[in-house]
């Protein structure tokens, strides 16, 4: 066996370890994170007793949800009902091998980066439409319902918002996707992409103002209602990946990745994972301002949301970055 | 000792209007007049004239549009009927005019062996549920009515526990066991039958979904449900179900002393404090004859408008929570607990102080009280309008609630909807300037109205209510008067103490109102105030004695459910749930 090829093989099973289990823990981490600054914003201390600062919450909490009963209620469709918060963990952190989050720190540097980014989001509405449909439960058949159609038109427009990226860059990869971003971040030229994702990324997500499928006050927990222990907390955490991917994809794709905001002496010495970590943050807690800032629209209002004002937007989007782009690059 | 007469039968009642339109009308014998102490007519008709009596008086010229209350009495131990007509058991209407702003009380006698009569849900369709508690509390029979079923008690119960030949002590029963197979049928009682309500199951093309909202639902606000027939998200009919809060208050008012029960008023309405206590010691203070200093007055008022603002500011919270917006609501908990320390140094107690007494309050105001009420007035102005501007402006909250659960002038009125709910709709009536008790004609300020009567419009009139309130104490703390804060009187509790080591009588009567309790002269007298959640009144018959003969208590919570399907057929859930925020129940105050 060739020496190089097992440092390489090696190599990359080391960093896809890295990326795994970095993106799970700190998913899991963002539980604790979105408490304390929901607190900090709402007046209140949030959970703040388990160790200094309250950091220990995390190990207390899993402690607490792996010896919790796993119960599977008798009405369910056993199977179903299983593979549910398997797809809702999977889904979306699978998606994390095509995000560089520093030049060669990819998984796979796929050439249809974005399109394999696009096609995790759309098993991953499988999720809670199985676990809406397997739960027999009328909450969470309601939450299962309105996920379904919520996803299928917030998805429409999020591979449509992104398509303007790919006409300036021509290219489906994210590691050609940062680097295009050397002289202008994406999200200037490309604005209405950006906002028009962002939305689209919230609600892939799930979350507030998005969260019909387990809005609280009108479903109790919607789609996981008939979840407990592990199950629920696969859940519980695959929304944080979701949170932590969408944040990730808005840094990579919209403000430059790994690169610095501009080029200064002092900016050499500081790895380009900083920047990517820091950007990142940036969304993660622009998510929770979000949430803790905004009121839920009603169904059929994030449905004519979707439908007509942020498709119509991206359209425009497309074809005016089409015009530039042929204007630009036509020879003639 | 007091044994003046305060009724006097046959007593002409000729100065009320409506007694000379009713007489003109129907004859001067129809009638018997009733004196009461709360100088409301009432009077008693025969049952076969009622339907023909109340079916006129919704008709005439400014007429009694709401059906405010509607309950019974078990007459059958009562001893100072003073020459009224016979009845084992009365049932009585009491009516409100808006436009006369004044009531009638319409009683019909009813014997034991025939307790029957006509259901008037054709004239008000609040009587529904009135009618279903009356033949759930005293068995008593509305023939035409679609559904007489038990309201606030489960449908296994047996008996009609407002009867005084029903056991008031747990002692007076056989211990209660639940084992499996009663349990089995207690849940079998609880599943919804459509076909019982009327409902179809579904079409020839698709079935219905029926949800169960409730009684554990986190926007229910309380142990209610309400089961929902839906089409997709879209509700086409629906079932509210009460009474899983039902406690037994009006049982309980019959058994303790005057004074005792003031603490049970203060958990009828859990958010309103003091307020409770307001409408029950004014009504007894009206059969006592006790004209209570200027102090005290002052003092009930500020205290009800704490409570006033207490309890909106926790409804603007939840309502904003309702439609999804998680964080005002902590914000508003911190301006309560300003305030509750307020509450807290004057009365020692936050949410039940049962502070007001027969005649006056418990304490006089402590020493400094005015620098902490002035904080909080300086405090909360402020924080209001960042709720207005931050929160009730938003433009998502704006498109859940306008237009959301809207009702009209009319139909507020036909369901017996009081408060915010019905100044939402535009008219304008605030008993605090209607009909002013406890000296509310005194103070500056305004009653906010609004007309579209949608939820945004009860959640903004709620938010200026609440800047009222403020003015209202802010005139409290610069007029407070001096004087005593209990009135000079042998029927008040307790009673003053500072001549007794030297009087004997005074002695005596002291020792007597403290041991068994004060003993309040035979009359019926009933006190209507602006609630926090509407109008509410305890209307109290008592038969000289040291406890209630019968304790009425109309709470605003009960009709506001009970028009929930009419207002929210066709809309959808999260509409349902914008609606339960915006009507601002509790459901102690439902069930009581």
């Amino acid at each position: 066996m060739d020496q190089t090829f097992l440092m390489v093989a090696f190599w990359a099973v080391f960093k896809a370890l890295v990326i795994l289990f970095g993106s799970v823990v700190i998913a899991a981490f963002l539980s604790f994170v979105e408490r304390r600054l929901l607190a900090l914003w709402q007046d209140r201390h949030g959970p703040n007793r388990a160790g200094p600062f309250g950091l220990l919450q995390l190990p207390a909490d899993m402690i607490k949800m792996f010896f919790k009963e796993d119960w599977t209620p008798p009405f369910v469709d056993v199977l179903t009902f299983w593979i549910a918060p398997g797809i809702a963990m999977a889904g979306l952190l699978i998606a994390f091998i095509v995000v560089p989050v520093a030049p060669d720190w990819v998984v796979a540097d796929l050439d249809i980066g974005l399109l394999f980014f696009f096609a995790m989001a759309g098993l991953a509405v499988y999720a809670v439409m199985f676990a809406g449909w397997s739960s027999n439960n009328k909450y969470a058949l309601l939450g299962g319902v309105r996920s379904t159609a919520q996803t299928v038109s917030y998805e429409v427009f999020m591979g449509l918002s992104l398509m303007g990226i790919v006409m300036v860059t021509g290219s489906f990869n994210m590691t050609d996707i940062v680097n295009a971003q050397k002289d202008c971040w994406f999200v200037f030229p490309q604005f209405l992409g950006f906002i028009t994702f962002a939305i689209a990324g919230v609600a892939v997500a799930h979350r507030s103002p998005f969260d019909l499928p387990e809005a609280e006050q009108e479903l109790a927990a919607g789609f996981h209602t008939e979840y407990s222990g592990m199950k629920w907390g696969m859940f519980f955490v695959g929304e944080y990946v979701g949170v932590l991917l969408v944040s990730a994809l808005l840094t990579v794709l919209f403000f430059g990745g790994w690169l610095p905001p501009f080029q200064w002496f002092v900016f050499d010495y500081i790895p380009p994972f900083f920047w990517f970590a820091a950007k990142t943050c940036f969304f993660i807690m622009l998510f929770i301002l979000i949430r803790a800032a905004l009121p839920r629209p009603r169904y059929d209002q994030i449905m004519d949301f979707g439908w007509k004002i942020c498709l119509p937007i991206t359209l425009v989007n497309l074809v005016g970055t089409a015009a530039v782009v042929l204007l630009l690059h036509n020879p003639a | 000792m007091t044994d003046t007469v305060t009724q006097t039968p046959l007593a002409p009642g000729a100065h009320f209007e409506v007694v000379q339109e009713l007489q003109q009308h129907f004859g001067a014998d129809a009638f018997v007049y009733q004196h009461t102490l709360d100088n409301m007519p009432t009077l008693w008709v025969p049952r076969s004239q009622l339907v023909a009596v109340l079916q006129f008086l919704r008709k005439l010229p400014r007429p009694y549009v709401m059906l405010y209350d509607l309950s019974a009495t078990d007459e059958r131990l009562r001893q100072h009927k003073f020459g009224l007509p016979m009845a084992d058991f009365t049932v009585f209407y009491h009516l409100v005019s808006i436009d006369r702003n004044s009531d009638v009380r319409i009683k019909v006698a009813l014997s034991e062996g025939d307790l029957n009569l006509e259901s008037v849900i054709g004239i008000w369709p609040n009587a529904n549920w009135y009618e279903r508690e009356v033949w759930d509390l005293f068995g008593i029979v509305f023939s035409g009515h679609p559904h007489l079923t038990r309201i606030l008690l489960p449908s296994t119960w047996e008996g009609h526990p407002l009867r005084k030949d029903y056991p008031a002590r747990a002692t007076e029963f056989d211990p209660y066991k639940l084992n499996a197979a009663k349990q089995d049928l207690e849940q079998e009682a609880l599943l919804f039958k459509p076909e019982q309500w009327g409902m179809q199951r579904g079409t020839a093309d698709e079935d219905f979904m029926f949800l169960n909202l409730g009684p554990n639902h986190p926007s229910a606000h309380g142990a209610f449900r309400i089961v929902l027939q839906l089409e997709g998200e879209e509700i086409v009919d629906c079932v509210p179900d009460i009474g899983y809060h039902h406690r037994g208050a009006e049982k309980m008012a019959e058994r303790q002393s005057w004074h005792s029960y003031i603490p049970y008023t203060d958990r009828i309405d859990y958010l309103g404090g003091v307020m409770n206590n307001m409408p029950y010691v004014l009504a007894v203070e009206k059969l006592a004859g006790i004209e209570v200093p200027e102090r005290v007055k002052t003092i009930r008022v500020m205290l009800s408008e704490f409570f006033r603002i207490t309890s909106h500011l926790l409804y603007l919270g939840t309502y904003i929570q309702d439609v999804g917006g998680m964080s005002p609501v902590f914000f508003m908990f911190t301006d309560r607990m300003k305030a509750y320390d307020v509450i807290e140094a004057i009365t020692g107690f936050r949410m039940h102080p049962a502070w007001f007494r027969i005649g006056g309050v418990a304490h006089d105001l402590p020493t400094g009280w005015e620098k902490l009420v002035r904080t909080f007035l300086e405090w909360l102005p402020k924080r209001l309008d960042e709720y207005e501007k931050a929160a009730v402006q938003n433009s998502i909250v704006r498109t859940r609630s306008v237009g959301v659960a809207q009702y009209n002038k009319d139909e507020a009125l036909a369901w017996g909807v009081t408060g915010p709910g019905l100044r939402a709709t535009g008219v304008n009536f605030d008993l605090r300037k209607a009909r002013p008790y406890s000296g509310y004609e005194n103070y500056d300020f305004e009653v906010p109205l609004a007309h579209n009567g949608d939820a945004y419009d009860r959640c903004l009139l709620r938010l200026e209510e609440m800047r009222q309130s403020l003015r209202i104490i802010k005139q409290c703390v610069d007029h407070m008067p001096a004087g005593a804060y209990k009135a000079d009187h042998p029927l008040t509790c307790p009673p003053p103490k500072e001549r007794t080591l030297q009087h004997i009588e005074t002695l005596i009567t002291h020792f007597l109102s403290v041991s068994w309790g004060p003993i309040m002269p035979a009359g019926e007298s009933c006190q209507m105030i602006e609630a926090t959640k509407g109008i509410n009144s305890y209307y109290l018959t008592s038969d000289q004695s040291t406890m209630s003969y019968r304790t009425r208590i109309r709470t605003p919570s009960f009709p506001h459910l009970q028009q929930i399907p009419s207002v929210i057929r066709g809309s959808m859930i999260p509409d349902l749930i914008a609606y339960l925020g915006s009507i601002d129940f509790v459901m102690a105050d439902v069930d009581r």
